[in-house]
């Protein structure tokens, strides 16, 4: 080993810890920067006004964001309650049931859920549960007349409505597809959609049990329909769910098969031993996990503009729209007021704080404990 | 043996085969395991004595692909008709494993009643009673009674596999398998985990499955060579290691092979 | 691979046959300088005893060091049947060196006059210690077991020539020391052959783990 090799490796050993060390600091810097502008800026906004009080209107000044952080707060309470159950439990489907070829199936669905746009998610619970559904009608059959394709119906009221049947519409009555099986004076219900020339039947089927079942539960539903804190929990929980599962599920197989084994010798059932003995000791991981998957959900602003919607004032009720804070923030920094505008500053540091907030959190609950005790 | 007159026969093995997917992985195997004495299984790797082992409590039925044909009875007792519960049958036949694995979330007491807990026993002072008795039992009573709620992986190797082993004891088996108890301990340990077995066969029926040769002519009555799945020759330990009547056994035991 | 322990196990069947090769020569020796009043033969025999002797306390430590590596089954009936048979041939080297002392005493005085059977009974004798470490060699239990028989034969004999001696001794009282020795040589004739039968015994034991011995006392 000559001497000038000895000194060019030396070099060149510390050449790359600096380039190393120059890139790391590279990562972090936006982020320091991001970091830093935020508090700036908000930091001005921070005051008792802020967490008290409601949002101004247009051109007003003062006013704060406290019914965006409640409701952020609420979302991140029923989100949870949507999502973790669902998805631990999934999780313990795909670690500790299932063949192989199943669990392959579902954990690549659950890959591509990950991956699905947010505001996609938005639509499919606007679709759900914030557009009611159409309640079908409900009378009894006056005349059937084949040749035109028509039938009349009389409702409730007393009212009589003519329905066109075409080659489309399914008839139930009896099982038999005939327009002629429709016997006059029998129950029916009608799905139809509106065209120029009057309505045309969709489907007719007799008021059976079934029908009934259906016709409450649209009811139910319609009631419950529209802009809502339930909609927007739902949405967010569902989005928990892939996250929440692929990493109970990749936790629980952590879980060395050694214990499974030991408990199952002891002639405890499979379902015990998930419970107590797979569960607890993987428990720290779970809830990981699911505080992860809240962190994650807790900025999603696409999902919640046709869910939550968002609110001026208080929300009293689960079925009404409500304010949440990615929302309140959008609204105000794409809005003209500078009143707005710092606002909006301020909410991103108190949001990003929460996030910050649920992080550590979920680092605190998994420290090692034992350490320095064994 | 002195003391011993039981001469009753604990598990009747008949034309026992037990298949994963295509693999014949035990062959038509019939052996009768003696109440009270120690049985030691032997042979080379991937000769089925693990399996064997495993059909013994139904944990074979773990691996889906896992088939059996044949009977076992324990104590007169069909342990595979129709009805019969796997649950059931291992609360008669515990399992000590080859890598000692008390619940790390559990203190040492905990870990011990966990059999009885999680199947519904509450009172106390059973609970209390059957702990100490089971640790007696695994000779570990008096390093840890003194600290039984302390987390079970604070103890030593050699005293988390005697946990393990007061774990199984806990719910009063009639037999207790053995799966290469004592492989991952040091010798001192592992002549106390000896020790212990021989103890132990006073009042359980034990089966264990050794790759050492030594440890079953020090510890067991009885002794089976499974070779590639058959149970070549089964016999009292002193025969089988100063006499083999096979000649593979012989060439097995002298290290000719395996 | 060397099989090490194997080699070991190979080390102590040489070298117990190296004894007893030494053992039965030294018989055939002794016999020969008490036949043909070879005094410097005889001599020689004792001598070489003290070989026999360094034998026998290599091979038992052999033995103790295999054991230590926990020989099982045919191994180990080897391993305890090898130190018995070094203890035996041990003896038969010294009862050989007893008859060699005899034979030295005798050739420096005139022989006796009488008509002995002893060259059948050595020829006897040599034959069993032969025969019976030839069954070792080629582990052959039923060459083993047929020398078992032949030891009450040498007994019978034994007898014979120790009533003739006895009466020899009573009518010719000058020949009284030469007869003793010649009693001694006998007897020690007759303990080789018991000791053969003992070796013969070992060597069912190793071949048969059927342990034969006492099983003729009537």
């Amino acid at each position: 080993m000559t001497a000038p090799n000895h000194s060019w490796r030396q070099f060149k050993d510390v050449l790359m810890q600096a380039v190393t060390l120059a890139c790391a600091i590279l990562v972090v810097t936006p982020l320091v920067l991001v970091f830093y502008h935020i508090i700036r800026e908000g930091f001005g906004a921070i005051n008792w006004a802020f967490f008290t009080q409601l949002p101004p209107g247009p051109g007003e000044s003062g006013g704060g964001m406290a019914n965006a952080i409640v409701g952020t707060l609420i979302l991140m309470v029923l989100a949870p309650i949507v999502g973790v159950p669902v998805g631990v439990l999934g999780g313990v489907f795909l670690s500790e049931y299932g063949g192989s070829r199943l669990n392959w199936c579902i954990r690549f669905a659950a890959d591509v859920l990950n991956g699905v746009p947010s505001i996609v998610w938005g639509l499919v619970v606007y679709g759900l549960m914030v557009l009611a559904l159409a309640a079908p009608f409900h009378g009894t059959v006056q005349s059937v007349d084949t040749t035109k394709q028509l039938v009349t119906v009389q409702d409730q009221a007393g009212t009589s409505h003519t329905f066109e049947v075409n080659a489309n519409t399914r008839l139930n009555a009896g099982g038999k597809n005939q327009l002629d099986a429709l016997t006059t004076g029998s129950d029916v219900l009608i799905w139809y959609h509106g065209t120029p020339d009057g309505p045309v039947a969709d489907r007719v089927s007799p008021v059976g049990l079934w029908g009934l079942f259906l016709t409450v539960l649209i009811h139910l539903h319609n009631s419950v329909s529209g802009f809502s804190v339930l909609a927007g929990g739902v949405v967010l929980g569902f989005m928990m769910i892939p996250l929440v599962m692929r990493t109970t599920d990749e936790v629980l197989q952590l879980v060395p098969a050694g214990y499974r084994e030991a408990s199952l010798a002891l002639g405890i059932s499979k379902w015990r031993t998930i419970m107590q003995i797979v569960i607890r000791t993987a428990l720290k991981g779970i809830v990981t996990g699911a505080l992860l998957a809240l962190a994650r959900i807790a900025g999603e602003t696409a999902p919640l503009i046709f869910t939550a919607y968002g609110n001026n004032g208080w929300t009293h009720k689960l079925t009404e729209p409500i304010e949440a804070l990615p929302l309140q923030i959008y609204i105000f920094a794409t809005g003209p007021y500078e009143n707005w505008h710092r606002l909006a500053w301020a909410g991103a540091l108190i949001l990003l704080l929460m996030v910050l907030f649920v992080n550590i959190g979920a680092r605190f609950l998994t420290r090692d404990r034992f350490k320095n005790k064994i | 043996m002195a003391g011993n007159t039981n001469n009753s026969v604990a598990l009747n093995v008949k034309n026992l085969s037990v298949f994963f997917g295509k693999n014949h992985a035990v062959k038509n195997v019939t052996l009768d395991i003696a109440a009270c004495a120690v049985t030691a299984i032997i042979g080379p790797s991937g000769c089925g004595k693990s399996t064997f082992l495993r059909a013994l409590n139904r944990m074979h039925e773990l691996n889906p692909e896992a088939r059996m044909e044949g009977e076992i009875k324990l104590f007169g007792d069909d342990i595979y008709s129709r009805g019969v519960q796997p649950v059931v049958v291992r609360r008669r036949v515990g399992m000590v494993f080859q890598k000692s694995n008390p619940f790390p979330t559990m203190s040492i007491v905990d870990n011990v009643t966990v059999g009885l807990r999680l199947n519904g026993l509450r009172d106390r002072k059973i609970l209390a009673e059957r702990t100490e008795q089971s640790l007696r039992m695994a000779a570990l009573w008096d390093e840890v009674k003194d600290r039984l709620h302390a987390p079970a992986i604070s103890l030593s190797g050699g005293q988390q596999q005697r946990l393990c082993i007061a774990r199984a004891l806990a719910v009063q088996p009639e037999v207790l398998l053995m799966d290469e108890p004592a492989s991952a301990l040091d010798p001192l340990a592992t002549a106390k985990i000896e020790d212990l077995i021989i103890d132990l066969k006073r009042n359980y029926t034990i089966v264990i499955v050794t790759h050492n040769m030594q440890q079953a002519a020090r510890a067991s009555d009885f002794t089976a060579f499974f070779y590639l799945g058959e149970l070549v020759e089964f016999g009292p330990t002193t025969k089988i290691f100063t006499s083999p009547s096979e000649k593979r056994t012989e060439d097995y035991v002298t290290g000719r092979f395996g | 691979m060397e099989n090490h322990f194997e080699t070991g196990l190979d080390e102590l069947r040489q070298k117990l046959l190296m004894m007893a090769a030494r053992a039965e020569t030294a018989v055939n020796e002794a016999v020969q300088s008490l036949m043909q009043r070879d005094h410097d033969l005889a001599v020689r025999v004792r001598a070489a005893d003290d070989v026999i002797d360094q034998f026998e306390i290599e091979i038992d430590e052999m033995a103790i060091q295999l054991l230590t590596k926990a020989p099982l089954a045919s191994n180990l009936r080897l391993v305890t049947v090898a130190m018995k048979i070094s203890q035996n041939l041990e003896r038969i080297g010294d009862e050989a060196t007893k008859i060699a002392k005899r034979a030295r005493d005798l050739a420096q005085e005139p022989p006796v006059k009488i008509h002995l059977d002893l060259p059948r009974m050595a020829g006897m004798a040599l034959a069993m210690v032969k025969d019976a470490l030839d069954s070792f060699v080629n582990r052959d239990p039923v060459a083993a077991r047929s020398v078992i028989p032949r030891d009450k034969e040498v007994d019978a004999l034994n007898k014979q020539i120790h009533n003739l001696l006895a009466q020899h001794m009573v009518e010719n009282p000058d020949t009284i020391a030469r007869c003793l020795h010649w009693i001694v040589a006998a007897k020690s004739l007759e303990r080789i052959a018991d000791h053969a039968k003992n070796i013969a015994e070992e060597v069912v034991y190793l071949c048969e783990a059927q342990d034969i011995r006492h099983a003729q006392k009537n």
